[in-house]
């Protein structure tokens, strides 16, 4: 267990005195559920204006305006939104499984949410900082997967259960090349831990990894999309031919639960892109001195959260521009390109780069 | 550890939060059942099913095994040099032939 020192590391000042009358474990206890509240209130409020970002994008995109009634040009949404979802009934159907019906929806959240733990935003800002990081999170994402298929067997419907399966073998199918890519970026890093994966990439835009390991980086964010079975990978929900897929059966709030984790994964998927891809808070500038010591702009420049949130806002706008503009994939294509074209280049990218680093002068070039 | 319980705990309080806020149920027969284009359901949905989906899930376990079999060897790569590396590459070049058998066999065509 932790000191608790470390447990209130990157925790404002004036929350360490206020404190100490309490014992040792309730203060470990308490600042770890402070940082909880702070990582997880704007990852739940970035959830519900990605969903507004979404129509609002899309809308222009398509030349409408998107929603615009609640609030001030439509800013209230999300949070009307968020009260019809709480004050709706939730159906169970007669023949439905009522335990893991229950149980389905949150199962899917639930990861999706936890997975957060461990993904550091700064140098030291990160609540679990444990070695096997990225270990953790590709199990937990794993695990998403069964709230899936659990909610479309449950149900007991011939949507809701195709389009579970649908879901289950898509999944399935991109997690390996997700793996494969994940292998490549340990191989330059040689650490599972995800700040130590960021830091291996200081030194400016040309040191991170999504140049040396560029195959990986395509493959990881398009298997990203893949995963969420989002657009154009819908087809789990496909609802011109399977009505809404595996959550057909669900409303009110069971629904919003697989609405929250859905998009919670979008947000998940975009920030790991950043962190291993990217250099996460690293500025592209890094390493430049004269430009990040200017007297106020060289702040702007430097390393910084900002950064951070630039990178996963570029990546959550590449999942909006996907659904505006590409049709859905039809599902053997989706098969195809998952085992035939993913699996084979980053097995091969794999290869190439540990032929380079022990046979040629380009190694370091990988490290 | 924590963290897992505070969000176990925001699953299930929203969920019996909607459950409690949410309108009073009035069950019905045709409300309750499942959906099926606005007709009563033909039969019940555990049907047959496509035998490529269990093979997808054999696939992925053999696969998955051998990422489980690269992450460590990946963070060691540096300490254990040019003979780990060909001994990977052993390994893998098995697991290939058998990648080229199942797509010879024609078990990654999805119709």
């Amino acid at each position: 267990m932790t000191d608790v020192t470390t447990a209130l590391a990157w925790l404002p000042d004036f929350i360490e005195p206020l404190l100490t009358w309490l014992p040792i474990w309730a203060q470990i206890l308490v600042s770890s559920l402070l940082k909880i509240v702070l990582i997880l209130v704007p990852v739940l409020l970035g959830v519900m204006y990605l969903t507004f970002a979404e129509r609002k994008i899309i809308g222009y995109m398509q030349v409408r305006v998107g929603p615009n009634r609640v609030g001030p040009r439509g800013w209230l949404q999300p949070i009307a939104d968020t009260l019809k979802f709480l004050t709706k009934e939730v159906i169970l159907p007669t023949n439905a499984n009522v335990y893991l019906f229950i149980i389905a929806p949150m199962l899917s959240l639930v990861p999706a949410l936890a997975a957060w733990a461990v993904v550091p935003f700064l140098d030291g800002w990160v609540l679990a900082d444990i070695d096997a990081s990225l270990l953790y999170i590709l199990a937990l994402t794993s695990i998403g997967v069964y709230g899936i298929l659990v909610a479309g067997w449950a149900s007991n419907s011939k949507y809701a259960f195709l389009g579970a399966m649908r879901a289950g073998a898509q999944v399935v199918a991109y997690e390996i090349a997700m793996g494969f890519a994940l292998v490549g970026v340990l191989m330059a890093a040689g650490s599972l831990n995800l700040r130590e994966i960021v830091l291996h990439q200081s030194g400016g835009l040309f040191q991170w990894y999504w140049l040396p390991l560029f195959p990986l980086f395509v493959v990881y964010f398009i298997s990203g999309v893949a995963e969420t079975n989002r657009a154009p990978f819908d087809v789990a929900e496909g609802e011109s031919e399977i009505v809404a897929g595996f959550h057909v059966e669900y409303s009110g709030i069971a629904f919003a639960l697989f609405f929250l984790a859905e998009y919670a994964n979008m947000i998940l998927i975009s920030t790991l892109t950043s962190l291993l891809f990217l250099g996460g808070w690293l500025s592209p500038f890094d390493g430049l001195d004269w430009l990040t010591e200017l007297p106020v702009i060289g702040l702007l420049f430097g390393n910084g959260l900002h950064w951070l949130l630039i990178k996963i806002s570029l990546f959550l706008l590449f999942f909006l521009w996907f659904r505006a503009t590409f049709p859905r994939y039809r599902y053997d294509q989706i098969m195809r390109l998952g085992w035939k074209v993913f699996i084979p280049v980053t097995l091969v990218w794999i290869l190439v780069m540990g032929f380079a680093m022990f046979y040629t002068p380009f190694g370091h070039w990988f490290h | 550890m924590i963290f897992i319980a505070v969000a176990v705990a925001i699953g299930v309080g929203a969920f019996i939060a909607g459950w409690y806020l949410g309108q009073p149920s009035r069950p019905d027969a045709d409300k309750n059942s499942p959906y099926e284009c606005g007709f009563e359901a033909f039969e019940d949905a555990r049907m047959k099913f496509d035998v490529r989906y269990y093979l997808v899930a054999i696939l992925f376990i053999l696969f998955d095994l051998e990422i489980a079999f690269l992450f460590p060897w990946g963070v060691v790569l540096e300490k254990i040099g040019r003979f780990g590396f060909l001994a990977m590459v052993v390994f893998l070049t098995i697991l290939v032939v058998g990648f080229v058998y199942e797509w010879a066999k024609g078990a990654l065509d999805w119709e």
